[in-house]
């Protein structure tokens, strides 16, 4: 197990219950009601951790190595029944972009997302998240595919940003974010874009426009980076906290904005102490929005859902 | 015609025309290091008589370029941007746009306006690169939008010239959902058939790349400008390698594909006019 700073108060208790578990089964001592009364305090403390963390360390909640990337959610909502579909038929796979059919409950769904790697070996071989030109390009084709057969889009968003390589850059990372922003705007099928880790800027939102934007608790979703707006603006690396909190990039404070639709709540202590009950939770959202959207007809969900990001932004006429 | 008449009515010229550049004054080239006199050098459209270097221009110069007889009425020029976020840096927001508007005498980075290009119509967005950065925010998206709303009421085309560092991180999300929104808007205008010519100038970069700039029915390039998502230092220590020669440039960005044309820009008027012309015929 992995902590993080904030997280130290849950380690020990932790710690402390493994230690007395040990000692229990040397000393074969029934302590089953003190273990309990244990379990009960971790819960409390990580609920208390939890409700309480400031703007940056929600960011680095939101990259908890153990919390989990977009094919464990894929696998888990389609309990398997997911066919992977590769490449943009131009360049390559781009193996930081993954996508395919699933099926939920029956409902075929195209899900996309970008993914990140559990080690050394795969965090590269995923490029960190990282999409290329290519990436965006797949997760267009696969939603055109979705389109022409009438499968909604499922889209998961967890990336540092797109990669800002050399090869990016000749094979136009900027045209195809921006063609992805123009056939979202406009693709018939319902489209829903869930924030599960790292929403960072334009290489999430690549893969960001639709009918519903959700955030899962502990993400963030902004333009930029705390530690690059740091960077830019105080020109210092020091300033992440109050970038954090300037850049006001929570999903409680993205709710308030209005720039996502809605919030979707974590297990107590985030996402990584109980995968398997966030899975639940996001096939049930899934679900009940894929229902409410297929009951527009599409001329009407494209025009609410060009409508929608139309009016953000906050402008002074005098 | 009609729209021309209803807005026009009372301006008849631009009402931000540059005072004129004093006589005696000299330009240096910081591209050739020659000198030209700065009349001559504003006369000649602020590109250098040795070596075509392209001085980075404003909006008021671009529109003097573009419309017969240097007349234009400007869409919404009382929109400014608000600080929903409180953002403070080294600075507050509110004082820094309150020192580029003085400094600048603009409400933002970027003015909308509608015209005649050699008897044409053309609605144009031009950025302004000395407004922060010529950054995107919230008025740079709504500007953009009611722009096309515009060429849709009276089936006009668009030419956005872009020059822009990218996003506005004082608007933080606020200025990444402008990608979002002016992108959403241009299918609308795609969808009409109205054509939308993109001219990327010196600097276009991050968002507004990854936006509606590489999104023309035409991509436009001035020479040599730096046309980038991630900017040419980013790539650099992403890569640890030292750049190709010509990197990122309007001609780079052409062999690769992402731009239709570059265009120099003693012959914009008359290649957009014929352009117009051709999408009209
Ligand atoms: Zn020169």
């Amino acid at each position: 197990m992995t902590y993080l700073d904030f997280e130290k108060p849950i380690a020990e208790l932790i710690e402390q219950q493994e230690k007395m578990k040990q000692a229990a089964a040397k000393s074969g001592v029934d302590i089953s009601k003190t273990l309990q009364e244990l379990d009960e305090k971790i819960v409390e403390q990580r609920t208390k951790v939890y409700k309480n963390l400031t703007p940056w360390q929600r960011v680095q909640a939101s990259r908890h190595p153990e919390r989990p990337y977009t094919l464990a959610y894929i696998e888990a909502i389609t309990e398997g029944n997911f066919m992977e579909l590769h490449g943009d038929r131009t360049v390559k796979d781009d193996k930081a972009m993954v996508g395919g059919f699933g099926s939920v409950n029956g409902q075929t769904v195209m899900f996309i997302g970008q993914q990140k790697g559990t080690n050394t070996k795969t965090r590269q071989y995923r490029n960190f998240g990282m999409p290329n030109p290519e990436g965006y390009r797949k997760a267009l084709r696969l939603m055109k595919l979705a389109e022409k057969f009438n499968k909604p889009v499922v889209t998961f968003i967890d990336t540092p940003g797109a990669y800002p390589g050399l090869e990016a850059e000749e094979r136009g990372q900027g045209e195809a974010i921006a063609r992805n922003l123009f056939e979202m705007a406009k693709l018939r099928v319902p489209i829903i874009c869930i924030i599960i880790g790292e929403g960072a800027s334009g290489g999430a939102l690549g893969i960001g426009v639709g009918d519903r934007v959700l955030m899962l608790e502990n993400t963030w979703y902004s333009v930029i980076s705390p530690e690059s707006c740091s960077s830019i603006l105080w020109r210092s690396w020091d300033f992440k906290e109050k970038a954090a909190i300037g850049l006001k990039l929570t999903a409680d404070d993205m709710m308030g904005q209005k720039l996502i639709d809605g919030i979707i709540r974590e297990p107590i202590g985030g996402a990584h102490t109980s995968p398997a009950e966030m899975f639940s939770i996001v096939k049930t959202e899934i679900l009940s929005h894929i229902a409410e959207l297929k009951q527009m007809k599409p001329d009407e969900r494209i025009k609410q859902r060009i409508d929608k990001f139309c009016s953000m932004g906050v402008v002074v006429e005098d | 015609m009609s729209w021309y008449k209803r807005i026009t009515k009372g301006i008849k010229t631009s009402t931000k025309e540059k005072k004129g550049t004093p006589e005696g004054l000299w330009y240096k080239c910081p591209s050739c290091k020659k000198i030209t006199p700065s009349n001559e050098h504003a006369d000649g459209m602020y590109v250098c008589p040795h070596c075509d270097y392209h001085e980075r221009i404003g909006s008021a110069e671009y529109f003097k370029i573009i419309f017969d007889n240097n007349e234009y009425a400007e869409l919404n020029p009382n929109l400014s941007a608000g600080d929903p976020l409180n953002f403070e840096d080294t600075k507050k927001y509110t004082d820094r746009l309150a020192d580029s508007q003085k400094k600048t005498e603009l409400k933002d980075a970027i003015r909308t306006v509608a015209g005649k290009v050699d008897g044409n119509d053309l609605v144009v967005a031009c950025m302004d690169f000395n407004f922060i950065g010529g950054s995107m925010g919230s008025v740079v998206g709504e500007k953009i939008s009611r722009a096309i709303d515009f060429c849709l009421k009276y089936n006009i085309p668009l030419m956005i010239i872009s020059k822009s560092g990218g996003a506005r991180m004082m608007e933080a999300a606020y200025s990444l959902m402008q990608m979002a929104k002016t992108s959403a808007k241009l299918t609308l205008l795609a969808e009409a058939r109205i054509p939308y010519i993109s001219l990327l100038t010196d600097p276009t970069t991050g968002g507004v790349t990854a936006s509606f700039a590489m999104l023309g029915d035409l991509n436009i390039g001035e020479p040599e400008s730096l046309i980038a998502f991630a900017g040419p230092r980013v790539v650099k220590e992403t890569i640890g390698k030292d750049l190709p020669k010509g990197f990122q440039r309007a001609e780079f960005v052409l062999e690769h594909g992402f731009l239709d044309k570059i265009i120099h820009r003693k012959d914009l008027k008359i290649k957009l006019s014929q352009l117009l012309v051709m999408f009209k015929n």
